[in-house]
Order: C-alpha cells, then structure tokens, then sequence
C-alpha cells in the first residue's frame, strides 16, 4: 500500500504508477477496485476552522471523527448527515472526509438540506496526470469558472484523488424530535410524508418502514430546532396529518436520536443474509416501483426518493424496475452478485459518452479506480 | 475589452446560414437584418456591444437541436441568451455569431407538489415560476434582484443566487435535472425528479458553465411550502466593521437568518428616496430577516436583537408589517437601478470569508480615494457576497478604463482574503482576464478540458469565461478545423 504524506508525494505516486491504483480513504463503504492501493489516509488534519464563516478547510484523509468533533465543539455539525456504512457493511476503520466527499454520501437530511455535493465549497485534487489542480474555494457563493467541485463530488475517485476539502457546515439546532405515525401502507405514509414536505414545518427527515418494526409498519418525521419551535412545529404536523393516520406518538429527542440512526445507516439490516441496494427514485415512484420488485423488504427515506431494498442474492433489481426515473445501486452483495451484476446503474448513451469523454481527460491512461463507475 | 476578430469566412456564408435556418425556423424566428439584430448587441453590461450575425428565437427543444446542429455543420459559433440580464457580459455577442434567444420557450411543463417539483421550459423568468405555484402555498427560491426579467436559463448558465441562499442555497442545490442540447444538436436527459446522480455529477458541472457547455432547455425545478411568516429587522449602526463583526457574531451563535443584507450610507440614501422604506441614515444598514411561526420569528429576533445591541447600534427596528418588509425589501432589491438612476456604475461581485469583511471594506474605502472614485457597497454579507457599486462618468473620457482598473484592484483583493472573483453575476467577459489571479494554469486547463469534452470545436459561447489568450490555442485549432 502506498500512503504518501504530502500532496506533492502523492502526485508523485500517480505520475510515476505503472497501472492501476486504488484510491481508499477510510476504506469502510466498501469501494473495491483492482490495482494497488494508494491510501489518502497520510493527508490528514484540519487546515482551517471559521465557525464565524461556516466553513471548514480539512486534508481528504482526515478522519470524520476528527471533523465532527472539531465541529460539536463550536455547536456546529456537517448538515449532510453522512452515513457510516461499518456497521452494515461490517468494516472497521475510519470514514475520512475525502471519502465522503468522492462518494457523495449523504444522510436522511438530503430532503431537507442537500447532499454532501451541495455542501462542498472547494477542492485540491492530483488528477490521473499527476497533476495537482484546484477549484471552487472557502466561500459559500462561487461562480469563477466550472464547477468542478460538483464533478470531483461523487466522482468515487475515478477522475482524480481528492487531497483537500472546503466545506459548509451549519449550525447544530437546540434540538429535534420526531412524530412517529403507525399502520401506514406504502401509499398512505408517501402521500403523509408528502403531505408534510409540503408543509411549512421544516420537515429535516421523512421516512417509512414496513416491515423492519416487529410491531407493524412505522412512519417517522423529524423536526429540528430551539425548543419551543420543535414542540409547535411537531404539533402542527399531527394536526396536518390526523386525516391520514389515526395513531401518532411524539419521539423525544435521545428517540428521535436513535431512530434516525438506524434509518441513516441501514443498520438493522447488518446481518440479514440478502444483497441491499439503494435506489434513487422520484418519491411518489417509490410504492409502485417496490410492488414489482421481487424484494424481500425494503424501507423509504427522503420521503420515498431513497429506497433501501433487501433483494434476493444475485437477483438483478434494475431487471425487474425496468426504466425509471432515477437509479439503483449494489450497496452491499455476495461476490457473486457483484462479478454479475455492475455496482452503479447503467447509463443513457447521450451522458455514458459524457462521462467517457471525461474520464478520458482526467485520466487518460485509465489508472485511477479503473473498472469503477461507468464510462470505461 | 478584446474579443476574437469575427471569422471573415463565416461572415461570408452568412446568406446560406441564414436560409439554413429559415428552413427549420418560423419566418419570424430568425433576425438577420442589421437594424434588428442591434437589439441584441449587449445583455445588462451596457458599456459593451456588438450586433451579432443572426438571432434565432426557437420555441422548442428540437428546433434548438435543429438549429445547433446547422451552427456546428456551419462552423458558426453559438452565443446562448436569456433575457439578457447577465452583468457580466455572458450573452455579448460577437459579430460572427448567431445569438441563441430561449425566450419563446417559457412554458410550465409539469407542476408536481406531492414530489415538490416543476418543470420549465427555461425561458420562463425567475419570478414567474414562483408564481406558477405560489397559490399552493409553494415558492422557487433563488431570487436573484434582476427576478422580474432573468430567466431560468441564464439562472442556471450562471448558477444565480439572491438574498435569500444563506438558508435555501443558490440555483444549483434548488435543479434536479434539465434537458440539454448538445453543439452537434444531440439532446440529452442529465438528473431528474430523483435526488442524487447516478453517476459523474454532470448536473452540478453544467450549471454555472455559463452556456459554453451546452443549451440547457427545460429544467427540473426543486419548489418549497412557503413559510408561515418572514420578518426583517433593520440594524443601523455608525461604522461598517462594526456591522461587519455584528454579521459575524449572528452566524456564530447559531441562529442562521434566511437573509443578511448589508448597505452603505450612499446606497441607503439612494435606495431610501427610491423606496421609502424607512431605513436609518447612517453608515451602515442591516437587512436581517428570519422565518416561521409568529412565535419563531420573536424567538430568534430576539436573540438576534441581543447580539446587535452589544455593537451599539444606532437604530434597531423590527418590521411591523407585511406592507413594511415589502417596503423594506423593495428599496434592497432595487439598488442597483436606484444607483443607476442617478449615475453610471459598475456591479462588482466578489466574495469573502464574512471574517474578512471588515478589513475588506476598510480596504475598499481606502481604494475609492485613491482611484477618486466613489464607491457604494450593497451585498450579501451572511455569505460574504459583495457588490461594491463602482460610480464612473461614461462620458468622461477614461472614466471607465479607471473604474475597470479600480473594480480589478477590489476582486484580486477578494482573492487575497481568501475569497473569490465572483459569486453569483459570472465570469463572462468582464472577469475573464482577472482568471490567472485566481486560478494557476493547470486549474484552467482542466477547467477547458471539460469544455473540450462537451464542445470539441469550441463554438458555444467561445470567448467568455477564460482568458482569451489562455483559450486562444483551442478556439484556433477548431477555426483551422473548419
């Protein structure tokens, strides 16, 4: 493994590479492409901290742990929520920033708030070349030039090895609690949650489970804030939501703590024996698409945008959904599965060029995560 | 400022491209004589202009298609326009091109309030989306000042924000897909109604490319339930860095406003006989408006309140009514054509850490009596996105040539601080030269690859963005191409 320490130093390895190189961070969101492993895990430490500019400047192999807890320490946090796969994928190690960054990993407040993309303010990144490159900067409001910051987002290390990250974060709220509704079916809790991302009550999380509860399906919304706002907010939404579910309870705050968890991580489903992907769908998709699926179980989050799907090994989810709009992605799958079938979704011929024509520019000899993602 | 020498071989076909696109065009839809295509000779940077070779007026996405296509057989470069608001230039036409209106393409497509969605075609202004979904309670939040007249085209071209992206971001955390035209006239589909991509963010890459990647024509719009209720309050005090550092504690303490808007004295006075809103006289003026419930709004004002007393203000004053803090916003989002209306000036902006406001504006004040130049500051200050109003005389002759040196000065001193060229007006051709201050070559070269990815002859929106002798080596070899 090569675990340079320097930015220089690792534009140096990318230059001098022979063939392929794997790119890891923390290596926790099991992310496994051929090559020889080139860990960003040396590039660590918090360059730059302004609450009072909500903004933090950090090297990609920081750990995430480090982050937040720079960040609690000023009662600020990362807004994106990201998940932690470990417990789901059972990994051990460290998220690091870089990591959540290239992959683009958001939590349940992507309904409300945006996804890690939409918080990430700059980036300095060595491209296939071995070029060292920057974009975007430490300010929240940057037009100069491409937005290159957005492509590197997501991008899994195909185009280029992040080494530094600018980030938004926010405020942490004083505090949140949820309204929990039960006996809705899939129907009934897309249009509630709809309902209530349509109120003005600042839903930050929507999401329904059918069947993970022993007790029956459950729909939980959560509400964030100071105190006062919280309870009327919740409150409000009962009373909105009274015409669609008859049974409601309030979640305190260390419950609402806990249940968003678990939606996030996908945990209770760390020992179940199925293959789990995530789809990415238009919410009101959601129940339709899940009735023809031929999965075992599923759960909704971001209102039914983001379906967690528990399939039959080696059963090709995309074969049964047919077209759609949106996605569907291998998050965690038997070899089998994945020597099968391919971990992102297939891509319409118009942006599967795109991204070639990309990933031919940023990486010309190919080196960089090959075979991961599309457009090789 | 320099543009490319027109392509005499293009000028010369101009006959036949014009039949071309008569051919796939309404009669109407394709402007060649001289004395109409003047009305497309600049967009809102007044003090450039030049009539382009054609104008086209498209209606829809497959005309665009047809009409690409012809421009790339015809190796004729292609200028996208909006409404042609744009203060940077973005829609300036050269006198080889053909200017590309979406102005015909304003239509509602589809308005989907259980998935909180609209879709456009994106002629259609700013403010009229908002108002095809305000009776359901719902709103498009970038808002731009110019949200009467720009459309959503050059929102996206630009990545547009507004006062209110503090809490609701700009254009590109509120576009879930759009359908874009490729130079070749190849249509593709990027996003959606779904939240995440699939794969490369292609998304997030072509908004804000300022039309040199692609013509973007229908556009996947996020809308939000309105909130209960807003309420500004007005903060005055008798010095900037002390509004400066008051903005800075307010983000500190965990209250995050929807809006923190910042004015000088010239531009309070200006704006106040505009409006009469009732803004404090003094030195500096916050706008600070928050969101929700009657009783949310007392809540956090009040703790907003809290923080501007320890700076001694000099007047604290909450709106009192709707009719007020429509008031008090009309005389800020009228600044710019309130200073207009008394004197020629130029828009800057730059954007700063908030922690450097302070030293910033003192610079800029120092900076305006050295250039002898007067300046008004007008801006965004919870996301430190400035706008220093830089006042010139066009008819004196070197006048604008001292404000342009002048307004060059202010943006590489935004670098400096740590902040960038500009923050939602666009690089267009006004900030193309000051790129190589914030960018090294290699962060424009692979800023230009992508350019070469999307448009390999370089013929949408050529000579904008980069500086024209870093693009010079592409835009010729795809002129040798021809």
């Amino acid at each position: 493994m090569m675990t340079p320490d320097t930015e220089a130093g690792l534009a140096e390895m990318i230059k001098s590479a022979k063939g392929p190189l794997a790119i890891q961070g923390g290596g926790t969101r099991g992310i496994k492409p051929e090559g020889d492993v080139l860990s960003v895990g040396g590039l660590s430490g918090i360059t730059l901290y302004e609450p009072g500019a909500l903004t933090i400047v950090a090297q990609a192999g920081t750990p995430l742990s480090e982050i937040d807890a720079a960040l609690a320490a000023e009662n600020q946090r990362l807004a994106f929520e990201p998940m932690d796969h470990r417990t789901l994928l059972g990994m051990v190690g460290e998220p690091t920033l870089g990591g959540v960054i290239a992959a683009n990993v958001s939590g349940p407040r992507r309904i409300q708030g945006g996804g890690a993309r939409d918080y990430a303010l700059g980036v300095r990144y060595v491209d296939g070349a071995g070029t060292i490159v920057k974009n975007g900067g430490r300010v929240m409001k940057n037009v100069t030039g491409y937005d290159l910051v957005k492509l590197m987002s997501g991008s899994f290390g195909t185009l280029g090895v992040l080494t530094e990250v600018s980030l938004k974060v926010l405020p942490t709220p004083e505090t949140q609690g949820s309204l929990m509704l039960r006996g809705l079916d899939d129907v009934q809790a897309v249009r509630a949650m709809a309902a209530a991302m349509g109120s003005p009550f600042e839903v930050s999380g929507a999401a329904h489970c059918a069947s993970i509860m022993d007790d029956g399906p459950v729909t939980v919304l959560r509400v964030e804030g100071f105190e006062a706002s919280v309870a009327y907010r919740l409150d409000r939404l009962k009373e909105l939501l009274s015409p669609i579910a008859s049974e409601m309870i309030i979640a305190d705050a260390v419950m609402t703590d806990w249940v968003w968890k678990s939606v996030r991580d996908a945990e209770l489903w760390k020992d179940v024996p199925e293959d789990i992907w995530r789809v990415s769908c238009k919410p009101s998709d959601a129940p339709v698409l899940m009735a023809s699926s031929g999965a075992v179980g599923w759960y909704f989050d971001w209102a039914g945008g983001l379906i967690w799907v528990r399939m039959p090994e080696g059963v090709d989810l995309r074969a049964k959904l047919g077209a759609f709009d949106g996605h569907a992605t291998v998050v965690r799958a038997s070899d089998r599965t994945r020597r099968a079938l391919p971990v992102f979704h297939p891509e319409a011929s118009g942006v599967a060029r795109i991204t070639a024509g990309l990933r031919a520019k940023f990486d010309p000899r190919g080196i960089l995560n090959a075979g991961l993602m599309a457009g090789v | 400022m320099e543009m490319p020498i027109p392509d005499q071989a293009v000028l010369a076909r101009k006959d036949r491209v014009v039949a071309r696109l008569q051919s796939v065009l309404p009669t109407d839809a394709v402007i060649h004589e001289v004395s109409e295509t003047r009305a497309y000779e600049c967009d809102a940077l007044t003090a450039y202009k030049c009539p382009p070779m054609v104008a086209v007026l498209p209606s829809t996405t497959q005309e665009v298609s047809d009409v690409l296509r012809i421009c790339h057989e015809e190796g004729v470069p292609v200028v996208p326009r909006g409404s042609g608001t744009s203060l940077a230039g973005g829609a300036l036409p050269t006198a080889d091109c053909v200017i590309l209106g979406v102005a015909r393409m304003n239509d509602v497509l589809e308005t989907d309030y259980d998935n909180r969605i609209i879709r456009v075609q994106t002629g259609r202004t700013n403010l009229s989306v908002t108002g095809a979904v305000e009776e359901n309670g719902f709103f498009y939040a970038p808002d731009p000042s110019s949200q009467l007249a720009c459309a959503i085209a050059g929102n996206i071209a630009m990545n547009s924000g507004g006062a209110h992206c503090l809490k609701y971001g700009v254009t590109t955390n509120n576009l879930l897909g759009v359908t874009m035209v490729m130079m070749d006239g190849e249509v593709v589909e990027i996003g959606g109604a779904h939240m995440d991509s699939g794969g490369l963010d292609l998304l997030g890459l072509v908004c804000g490319s300022e039309g040199q990647l692609g013509v973007i024509t229908e556009a996947t719009l996020r809308i939000l339930a309105k909130p209960e209720g807003a309420r500004p309050v007005l903060m005055g005090f008798d010095d900037s860095e002390v509004a400066g550092a008051c903005v800075s504690d307010i983000i500190k303490a965990g209250v995050l406003p929807v809006a923190i808007e910042f004015m000088d004295r010239l531009c309070i006075e200006t704006c106040e006989n505009f409006a009469h809103a009732g803004y404090p006289m003094c030195e500096a003026l916050l706008i600070v408006e928050v969101e929700g419930s009657e009783a949310e709004i007392d809540h956090q004002l009040s703790l907003i309140m809290e923080i501007a007393r320890r700076h001694n203000p000099v007047e604290l004053r909450e709106s009192k009514s709707a009719e007020e803090s429509a008031l008090i916003w009309l005389g800020r989002k009228s600044a710019f054509g309130a200073i207009g209306q008394i004197n020629d000036y130029m828009c800057l902006d730059g954007t700063i850490p908030v922690s450097s406001l302070p030293f910033v504006l003192r610079r800029i004040g120092e900076m305006s009596k050295e250039y002898g130049l007067q300046v008004g500051n007008v801006f965004h200050a919870g996301d430190g996105n400035m706008h220093p109003l830089i006042l010139f005389d066009a008819n004196k002759p070197g006048d604008l040539e001292l404000c342009e040196a002048f307004g060059a000065e202010v943006l590489k001193l935004c670098v400096e601080a740590g902040g960038c060229l500009t923050g939602e007006h666009g690089v267009g051709i006004e900030k193309r030269d000051l790129m190589t201050y914030q960018y090294a070559p290699e962060d424009l070269e692979a800023q230009m690859a992508v350019k070469d990815v999307f448009d390999p002859q370089w013929l949408l929106n050529p000579a904008k963005v980069f500086p024209l002798a870093v693009s010079e080596p592409r835009r010729s070899v795809a002129l040798a191409a021809e």
